[in-house]
């Protein structure tokens, strides 16, 4: 084998060794651009998790969009968590208000997490939250009970194949994610 | 192969027995090993598929709990895509590319070894969670969050053994890149190369950009277990689809990693028994070429229903039936080589047309499901197990077993049992076709796939899809005989083997002396 050839060789493996880690760092910098995707996009039906700012105008009144409300908690949360209303009529532009419940069962102080999420995705972003349980961690003591507030409003640029959104929201145990 | 190979000029100090091949860095010895390795692992892969076929050869719970069946699907798609199915391809690419480009050995012989001997930790480390508590992985060989976060024991064995798979391929990707750049004869363009060579090529540059994707995306889910990362933990501000977008992103360049050496394999069957040369040569290039690149694209079409804009779901559904268009000028490429040619049927042949066939069939099938709107009734049924064995059983292995018969003789020195071997290709191929065909209908009718119990409306397919099962699972027994039967002894094979095969490697002996090429053949 002459010089050259070795040469060669080592320059090819150290190419390919770059692409190798090149992509390993990809897939890692895949994350934070997934996220960015998301918001802009609303992709996967991440509602924005800070109160929004809403002008208010005359609702769209011709248009009723029904709003379907789900409660979840995580495994292992003895909480319980259920909307005041299964659902409503309202009509895009209009601010409305409703209410979750949720009760501390278990004999700790638990914090909770509620992450809400809308179907469908495409949604998401026309689901303006100017109030919302979600956008806090709620702290309850042992049997602690309260009525969470959550203030929306569905804006008028709702695609118009759009008739029901649900909106569901799932509570952590934000405890287990900061031990 | 071995015991047959007579130490030339070169003769170094060789340990003996098992150190020879523990500590072997010669492509003909790591290529053997990797060949056997990916036999034994098609025979474990395949008990598994046995015993999946037993539990739905009628509805009901008969031989094994839910959450074993679900192992089963699991452990079944990881031993046969990476144990048995890619090993196969790199060995042979170990035996062949040096011997098909006229180099001594490939370039990084020590390299070589470890890549092989990775893989037997690997697969013990695999099979080993299947005696652990909480049982083997069960959630899909797909391994999606958050399922697979509840794993029992198991779970970080999966992770470190996909990792150890995933450093093997690239080390064995990167060695063939590294051989073909720098090592091909003098006179050996790039544009002269055998198909195969240039198929592997392409496939190792898809094997070193996509390996690192997965074992990134299997970090982060070890990290989400282990070490309260929430990459994909709806909690901490993680999505879990996120892990689908990634494994697919990995993923679907991965099936082309299955099928392109394929093609490789039959653009160098078809040709020597239709006695004419490779129609489209450079078109068969481009067209390999062309469908590596859309493999980076079109990774969405396995998640349409996961909820994306329409424009999304036209993007990746065009995008993918874009793929037909390089896969149809092979496929016609085949079919012209072909035309008008002096073809005999031996066995090698018969592998490679119903390579043909029947990988056209998976392709079609494959088209249905790039409709995104049709997907949505295909989505996880047993339509798309039909389609994916299609293009992986009647695809890669039957092109697999068609290498292994066409390079036997040159490898081992001896022909293999010709009648033996049509026998082999005949039962193979009625009795997958009973296997996998009924499953279309399944599919169809609503028969969801990775479930151990199902409608009674689905029986009848279903038994005959077992009974299928069974008989394809029997005939591969016959294969293995047929191979150690070959290996050790049989009718003396000639140098050309072929009457029609061209190729440096048909200018060696057979079986080729333990370094071939130790000066570099002229390449006119």
């Amino acid at each position: 084998m002459t010089h050259s050839a070795e040469q060669g060789k080592k320059r090819t493996l150290r190419q390919t060794l770059l692409i190798v880690l090149g992509m390993f760092g990809f897939v890692f910098a895949l994350v934070p651009l997934y996220s960015v995707l998301c918001d802009v996009t609303g992709l996967n039906g991440k509602t924005r998790n800070q109160p929004e700012r809403v002008v208010y105008t005359e609702p769209d009144l011709s248009r009723t969009i029904t709003v379907e409300f789900l409660a979840n908690v995580n495994e292992s949360m003895p909480w319980d968590f259920h909307p005041a209303v299964t659902r409503m009529k309202v009509h895009p532009g209009q601010v409305r208000k409703t209410s979750f419940y949720a009760r501390n069962l278990s004999s700790d102080t638990m914090v909770g997490q509620a992450v809400p999420s809308v179907a469908p995705g495409l949604a998401a972003l026309h689901f303006r939250k100017t109030e919302c349980f979600c956008f806090t961690e709620q702290r309850f003591a042992p049997g602690e009970w309260r009525d969470m507030p959550l203030v929306f409003m569905v804006d008028k640029d709702l695609p118009e194949d759009i008739t029901t959104l649900t909106l569901a929201y799932t509570f952590f145990d934000k405890q287990i994610l900061v031990d | 192969m071995s015991t047959a190979t007579t130490h030339d000029a070169h003769n170094e100090e060789h340990p003996s027995g098992l150190m020879r091949w523990v500590t072997t860095t010669n492509h003909k010895d790591i290529g053997t090993l990797y060949l056997l390795f990916a036999l034994m692992m098609f025979i474990v892969g395949g008990a598994m598929a046995m015993i999946i076929r037993a539990e739905l050869f009628e509805p009901g719970l008969q031989f094994v709990e839910p959450q074993f069946f679900n192992s089963m699907t699991t452990m079944h798609a990881l031993v046969m895509i990476f144990g048995a199915v890619m090993p196969a391809f790199v060995g042979l690419a170990n035996w062949l590319i040096p011997m098909m480009i006229g180099a001594p050995d490939m370039a990084l012989p020590r390299m070589n070894n470890w890549s092989f001997w990775i893989l037997p930790f690997a697969f013990a480390i695999l099979l080993s969670t299947l005696f652990m508590e909480g049982g083997a992985p069960a959630g899909g060989w797909t391994m999606y969050p958050p399922l697979v976060l509840q794993t029992g024991n198991a779970f970080p064995f999966l992770i470190f053994s996909v990792h150890l798979m995933g450093i093997s391929s690239i080390m064995g990707a990167i060695n063939v890149i590294v051989t073909i750049v720098n090592m091909r004869a003098p006179g050996m363009t790039m544009m002269k190369m055998p198909l195969f060579v240039w198929t592997w090529l392409i496939t190792a540059y898809l094997l070193i950009a996509t390996m690192p994707v997965l074992a990134g995306a299997v970090t982060m889910l070890l990290t989400d277990r282990f070490f309260d990362t929430s990459f994909f933990n709806a909690a901490g501000g993680g999505d879990p689809v996120m892990f689908q977008h990634i494994f697919w992103f990995f993923g679907h360049p991965e099936v082309y990693i299955l099928i392109l050496p394929a093609f490789g394999i039959v653009s160098q069957i078809v040709p020597t028994f239709a006695r004419k040369p490779l129609f489209g040569y450079s078109s068969m290039v481009y067209a390999t070429a062309s469908i590596a690149f859309l493999s980076f694209i079109v990774w969405a079409h396995h998640m349409f229903t996961v909820g994306m804009p329409l424009t999304g779901e036209l993007f990746f559904m065009y995008a993918t039936m874009l793929i037909a268009v390089p896969t149809g000028v092979k496929v016609f490429n085949w079919v012209s080589t072909m035309w008008r040619g002096a073809m005999t049927f031996e066995t090698p042949m018969l592998f490679a047309l119903g390579f043909v066939v029947m990988f056209t069939i998976g392709g079609f099938s494959g088209l249905m499901l790039a409709m995104a709107p049709v997907d949505f009734q295909y989505h996880d049924t047993y339509f798309v197990v039909a389609h994916f064995h299609y293009v992986l059983v009647t695809g890669a292995v039957f092109a697999i077993m068609g290498a292994s018969y066409y390079w036997m003789p040159k490898w081992t020195g001896h022909m293999y049992d010709e009648r033996l071997g049509k026998l082999h290709f005949w039962l193979s191929t009625i009795s997958v076709n009973v296997l996998f065909f009924p499953q279309h209908f399944l599919g169809l009718a609503g028969m969801p796939r990775r479930i151990p119990d199902y409608s009674v409306q689905f029986a009848g397919f279903n038994e005959i899809s077992s009974i299928g099962g069974f008989a394809f699972g029997l005939t591969q027994l016959l294969y293995v005989y047929i191979v150690f039967k070959t290996i050790k002894g049989g009718a003396k094979a000639t140098d050309q083997v072929w009457e029609g095969a061209h190729g440096l490697e048909w200018t060696l002996p057979s079986p080729p002396p333990y370094h071939s090429f130790s000066t570099a053949p002229e390449v006119k």
